[in-house]
């Protein structure tokens, strides 16, 4: 399975792109990732960017403000998920131009559907930025 | 881009997207999302909704649940947006869907229509749409509603559509095996596609197949090989390339999948070697993703058939992971570490201090993994270290998920390796004391059994000796508060048992006790089951001994209370005891004979002592007894001649439904449990139970009593441990030789724990502490002290010709001491960009894969050489597409630059900074802060500013982050 959910959150902690690869019940995701952001705001720039929890590896990385968090299987490589999220936010910035928090929230269908492309059945499946963004970019100029 | 279109978006669409920035609290965003639920709930079934805003209530919706609350009373207009001809419109509504319903919903089926009919469409976009909605809503039963319209998308023109049916096709294997079962060979086929993204996606589904069934998968081995040898030398389009590295993505599921097909395979591990060799030589280690390739390959040399060169590579590059400053690199170092001392156990020694520095390490992740790897590394040399560093962070922590699972890795470790048993009983008291209603309670009865045995066979002086410590040990335990009951058990039990056994203790002293903790603990039934039964031990004793038993007043009104108790099983204990007061010695004796929890019982199956009263009863005339199989034997006749089977079944059908009694278990067939060495057979109450059977012999023992009870223990002593550590000759002889290592060890970390605060390792760099090499000795020493002395020396060469750095001086002065850290600190100093070269300069100046070809057999060297024939032949148009594809991408992505795509480090630091400055600012000028952080594309960012100023959001003191560029 690999890759179980992909998490925006901000410093306060509050959720601005939530994807799970399986299911859980809206009071399961909100526990999660409350425990989440809370155990990865304690930890300072000097630790690992991987943490434990329950059955997850959570790895996350903070751009400004926004902590992206990628929960993974235990037998995943956790410095390719890293950059993974990388990949994500250069994606972006290549879309929206100088990406910020506020572009994500205006445009949270199309972080959606980058990762639609990016990510399936909880794997990585494309990663050229530019076979990411065709779609996208057909659909802008069609409607 | 997006934004120079303008959002496009209602006003009240960007107030409700402001005010969610801006809030500062969840209840605030609760708040607002409560009265958003309001909005829409007014608002979405209004009739003739425009479809553009009826799209944005959508997307409102899926915020609403989102922020964690209900969105479901608009779930139908998202699934109704499916069937929108607007192709925009029709994928948010997929999206919605997808985010809103699990697979088992009952929309579904709404949907299962409309995506058939999607993935007719001509426009591939909308094919695509529906497959990505198949990948997340189709579950077991709608399979067979797509499965054909997928299975002939795999041949569709555009790849981005091959690509997602290959996702699909795995979704259902994901979810259904025997589904796709005949579809299988789709996945080989699709590996050999023209367009490297469907092969890299096809890599998915075939790593799920090999790990189940690697041999169907062994011929692609060659395949795989010369794809990854491809991707190496950059064939692929350069758009796969991240930070230099040619798809690395790629690589590392390839690596991956390799791993899987060289196990314990030699043939298969040899036509790798060159490829793994190439990767480890070429790829960049500056990088976080070259890294994580480089770690890929370790984890793949680990697995596959072993080879020298290679893991020379693997071990030089877990050392410069484990020196690296970036905790990241350490953890996966640590993490490569535990893979490849699988295979050569010996490389963990050389990197000791590495390895201590990490387990010190105040970042608990770090410390976790370097568990995981000592966990793996234990032996019976080093396992009181690890297990008292175990037991000292278990204690530390209050993650019960995590406790539970070190409380069982300490016990594990424990029972395997434990040097003695009074060692095994102090750390199990510190287990059970500190995780004690986290850990299983076999374990519980596994130590009341290893002190009722002992050390088995003839070594009855040391079994008393133990004893005496548990129970010593046990009296000074009993005080605290707040036992974990299964601890208390333990406690309870021992004490009746063998509380007063030595006499150390008296009688009312240990009753004194055992009464405290029933009435402290007087809401565990089961403990106080436990104490009154102790009590009773302890009182048979007493008369047997011939000593005068005077009850303790405490005790009194114990028994009092519990014969009075809503638990039966209280009262009859209760009972019991005051039953067994009154009798006299000889009757005790033979009740409860002192120290016998390991006698067998002898069970008189045929209840021979009740003939007499068989035969009296049957000459005054009672009715002789029918056993049961015969009386079952005498109703099926009746049952035949009846012929009435409806009648007879409502008395007979127990006899006729069930088998036979099967013959009862032979007593002396040890049973099959307690071979095993982690299953534990429950220690029943020896004596509770041998009182029921004697006292009021009259009731019949069954058979699947008797041998539920399995009192007969001999030949299972020394379940815990290792053979040699519980004969006493062995245990003595191999304690005797590691003392010097372990007696010194134990005795200065303790010290020196307490008196060195943590200053000494803050100031590690300077200078090794002695604390750190002890434990280092401890944790490494023992194994291989023969092998050190050539190897340490080869280091030495090696090292001077590295030229040792002068910041390492001070260290090598302070250890040279000490055999074992000399030699690792002989090791260049953490130079990630330089070592690369240095070690593989200085290691061989041969090349290493053409020495590496010399130890293949001849008919691999052919097959390794001709590997780019084979692939020409087996995927012969791979190459020259890929060139294809690679020159035309290249002009398209000419022009492209990211703001900051250097150094990764810088980027995480350049964060961190960028967050302090606002963190300041935030008190003083905001705006044009958040102007100027926007980095090297000025007029982007200012035109952003204004674009979403005229639409009516500015940023505020509120919260200026929502501006700032994720890649500052």
């Amino acid at each position: 399975m690999g890759i179980r959910f992909i998490l925006m959150v901000n410093k306060q902690g509050q959720t601005r792109l939530a994807q799970y690869y399986e299911y859980l019940t809206i009071e399961e995701r909100r526990a999660l990732e409350g425990e989440i952001v809370r155990k990865c705001l304690a930890r300072n720039e000097q630790q690992c960017s991987f943490v434990e929890h329950r059955n997850y590896k959570i790895v996350y990385r903070r751009y400004a403000s926004l902590f992206f968090l990628v929960g993974v299987d235990n037998d995943e490589n956790e410095l390719a998920i890293l950059e993974f999220i990388h990949l994500l936010v250069e994606t972006m910035d290549r879309h929206f131009g100088n990406v910020c928090e506020l572009d994500i929230m205006f445009h949270l269908e199309k972080a959606h559907f980058m990762l639609e492309e990016m990510v399936m059945n909880g794997s990585i499946v494309e990663t050229s930025k530019s076979n990411i963004l065709t779609p996208i970019q057909l659909m802008d100029k069609t409607s | 881009m997006g934004s120079q279109g303008g959002f496009g978006q209602s006003k009240e669409f960007l107030d409700l997207i402001k005010s969610i920035g801006e809030t500062r609290s969840k209840a605030e965003e609760d708040r607002i999302v409560l009265h958003e639920i309001e909005t829409l709930k007014r608002r979405i079934s209004e009739p003739d909704i425009p479809k553009r805003k009826m799209k944005e209530y959508i997307i409102r919706l899926v915020y609403v649940e989102m922020l964690g609350h209900d969105a479901s009373f608009g779930y139908i207009h998202a699934v109704k947006m499916t069937h929108d001809d607007n192709l925009l419109l029709k994928r948010t509504g997929y999206l919605a869907v997808t985010l809103f319903l699990n697979e088992d919903h009952d929309l579904i089926i709404l949907i299962v229509n409309t995506i058939q009919k999607d993935l007719k469409s001509d426009n591939y976009l909308v094919v695509c749409a529906a497959l990505n909605a198949v990948c997340k809503l189709i579950n077991e039963e709608t399979i067979p509603a797509v499965l054909p319209q997928v299975v002939e998308l795999l041949d569709h023109t555009k790849e981005a559509v091959r690509k997602k049916a290959i996702m699909a096709l795995h979704r259902f294997y994901q979810k259904s095996p025997s589904s796709v079962s005949h579809l299988l060979s789709n996945f080989r086929k699709r590996l050999r596609d023209n367009d490297p993204g469907v092969m890299g996606a096809t890599l998915c589904p075939l790593f799920d197949l090999i790990t189940i069934d690697v041999n169907s998968y062994k011929d692609l081995v060659i395949s795989f090989v010369s794809i990854l040898k491809q991707v190496a030398e950059r064939r692929l389009p350069k758009s796969y390339d991240y930070h230099q590295i040619p798809a690395p993505f790629i690589q590392i599921r390839l690596l991956k999948i390799l791993g899987l097909l060289g196990i314990g395979d030699k043939q298969a591990s040899g036509s790798m070697y060159t490829v793994i060799g190439d990767i480890i030589k070429k790829c960049d280690s500056s990088s976080n993703i070259g890294n994580a390739v480089l770690y890929e390959s370790i984890c793949c040399v680990s697995s596959i058939y072993p080879n020298p060169k290679l893991l020379e590579a693997a071990a030089d590059l877990i050392s410069r992971f484990l020196k690296s400053d970036s905790h990241n690199l350490k953890y996966m170092g640590i993490d490569a570490l535990g893979q490849l001392i699988k295979i050569s156990p010996e490389i963990a020694e050389k990197h000791q201090l590495a390895v201590i520095d990490c387990l010190e390490d105040p970042d608990d992740t770090l410390k976790r993994k370097t568990f995981e790897l000592l966990y793996k590394m234990t032996m019976s040399s080093n396992v009181e270290v690890i297990v008292d560093r175990m037991i000292d962070y278990m204690i530390s922590i209050n993650d019960n998920h995590y406790k539970t699972y070190i409380a069982s890795r300490c016990v594990e470790l424990a029972e395997q390796f434990a040097p003695s048993n009074h060692w095994f009983i102090q750390t199990m008291n510190k287990v059970f004391e500190h995780a004690g209603d986290l850990v299983n309670v076999k374990v519980a009865h596994n130590l009341m059994r290893l002190i009722a045995e002992g050390f088995g066979e003839d070594a009855a002086a040391a079994d008393s000796l133990l004893r005496s410590s548990a129970v010593e040990s046990y009296l000074s335990i009993i005080g605290e508060p707040k036992l974990p009951s299964v601890f208390l058990q333990v406690i309870c039990w021992v004490l009746g048992e063998y509380g007063t056994a030595d006499g150390n203790y008296s009688a009312s002293y240990i009753t004194g006790k055992l009464c405290d903790v029933a009435e402290a603990y007087s809401n565990d039934e089961t403990v106080k089951a436990y104490a009154v039964t102790a009590l009773t031990k302890i009182y048979a004793f007493e008369i047997t001994a011939g000593r005068k038993v005077d009850m303790l007043s405490e005790c009194q009104s114990l028994v009092e209370e519990l014969s009075a108790s809503h638990s039966t099983d209280l009262q009859q204990r209760a009972y019991e005891l005051l039953a067994l007061t009154r009798l006299d010695v000889h009757a005790i004796e033979s009740i409860m004979p002192p120290d016998a929890s390991c006698e067998d019982i002898e069970i008189d199956k045929n209840l021979s002592f009740l003939n007499s009263y068989v035969q009296q009863s049957l000459e005054n005339g009672a009715q002789p007894y029918i056993p049961e199989n015969e009386l079952a034997g005498t109703w099926n006749i009746n049952n035949l001649r009846s012929q009435d089977q409806h009648e007879f079944s409502q008395h007979g059908l127990r006899f006729e439904a069930y088998e036979l009694p099967k013959p009862p278990v032979q007593p002396t067939v040890s049973p099959p449990s307690l071979s095993s060495s982690t299953e534990l057979v429950p220690v029943p109450e020896p004596s509770y139970l041998r009182e029921s059977h004697q006292v009021s012999s009259a009731t019949s023992v069954s058979d699947a009593g008797s041998s539920e009870l399995k009192l007969r223990l001999d030949g299972v002593q020394r379940k815990w441990g290792k053979l040699k550590y519980s004969s006493p000759s062995s245990s003595t002889s191999s304690s005797t030789s590691q003392k010097p290592v372990i007696g010194v060890t134990q005795a200065d970390v303790s010290s020196s724990v307490n008196s060195k605060p943590r200053d000494t390792y803050d100031s590690r760099k300077s200078h090794v502490d002695p604390e750190k090499q002890k434990l280092a000795a401890s944790l490494f020493g023992g194994s291989s002290k023969t092998e050190k002395r050539p190897s340490s020396s080869h280091k030495t060469a090696k090292a001077s010709g590295n030229a040792v750095d002068g910041s390492q001086e001070p260290k090598t002065a302070v250890v040279s001491n000490e055999v074992h850290v000399n030699k690792t600190y002989h090791e260049p100093p953490p130079d990630l960009l330089d070592l690369g070269e240095q070690t593989f300069s200085s290691s061989t100046s041969l090349d290493p894969f053409k020495q590496l070809e010399g130890l293949l057999d001849p008919s691999q060297v052919t097959s390794t050489r001709n590997h780019s024939v084979a692939a020409a032949t087996k995927a012969p148009d791979i190459m020259a597409i890929y060139a294809e594809t690679t020159s035309s991408a290249q002009t398209s992505s000419d022009g492209y630059s990211i703001p900051s795509s250097g150094d990764d480090m810088n980027l995480i630091f350049g964060f961190s900074n960028a967050t302090t400055n606002i963190s300041h600012g935030e008190t003083t000028t905001v705006t044009p802060l958040s102007q100027s952080i926007k980095g090297p594309n000025l007029k982007d960012a200012l035109q952003k500013d204004s674009m979403v100023r005229q639409m009516g959001v500015t940023p505020s003191t509120q919260n200026p982050n929502l501006f700032k560029d994720l890649l500052g």
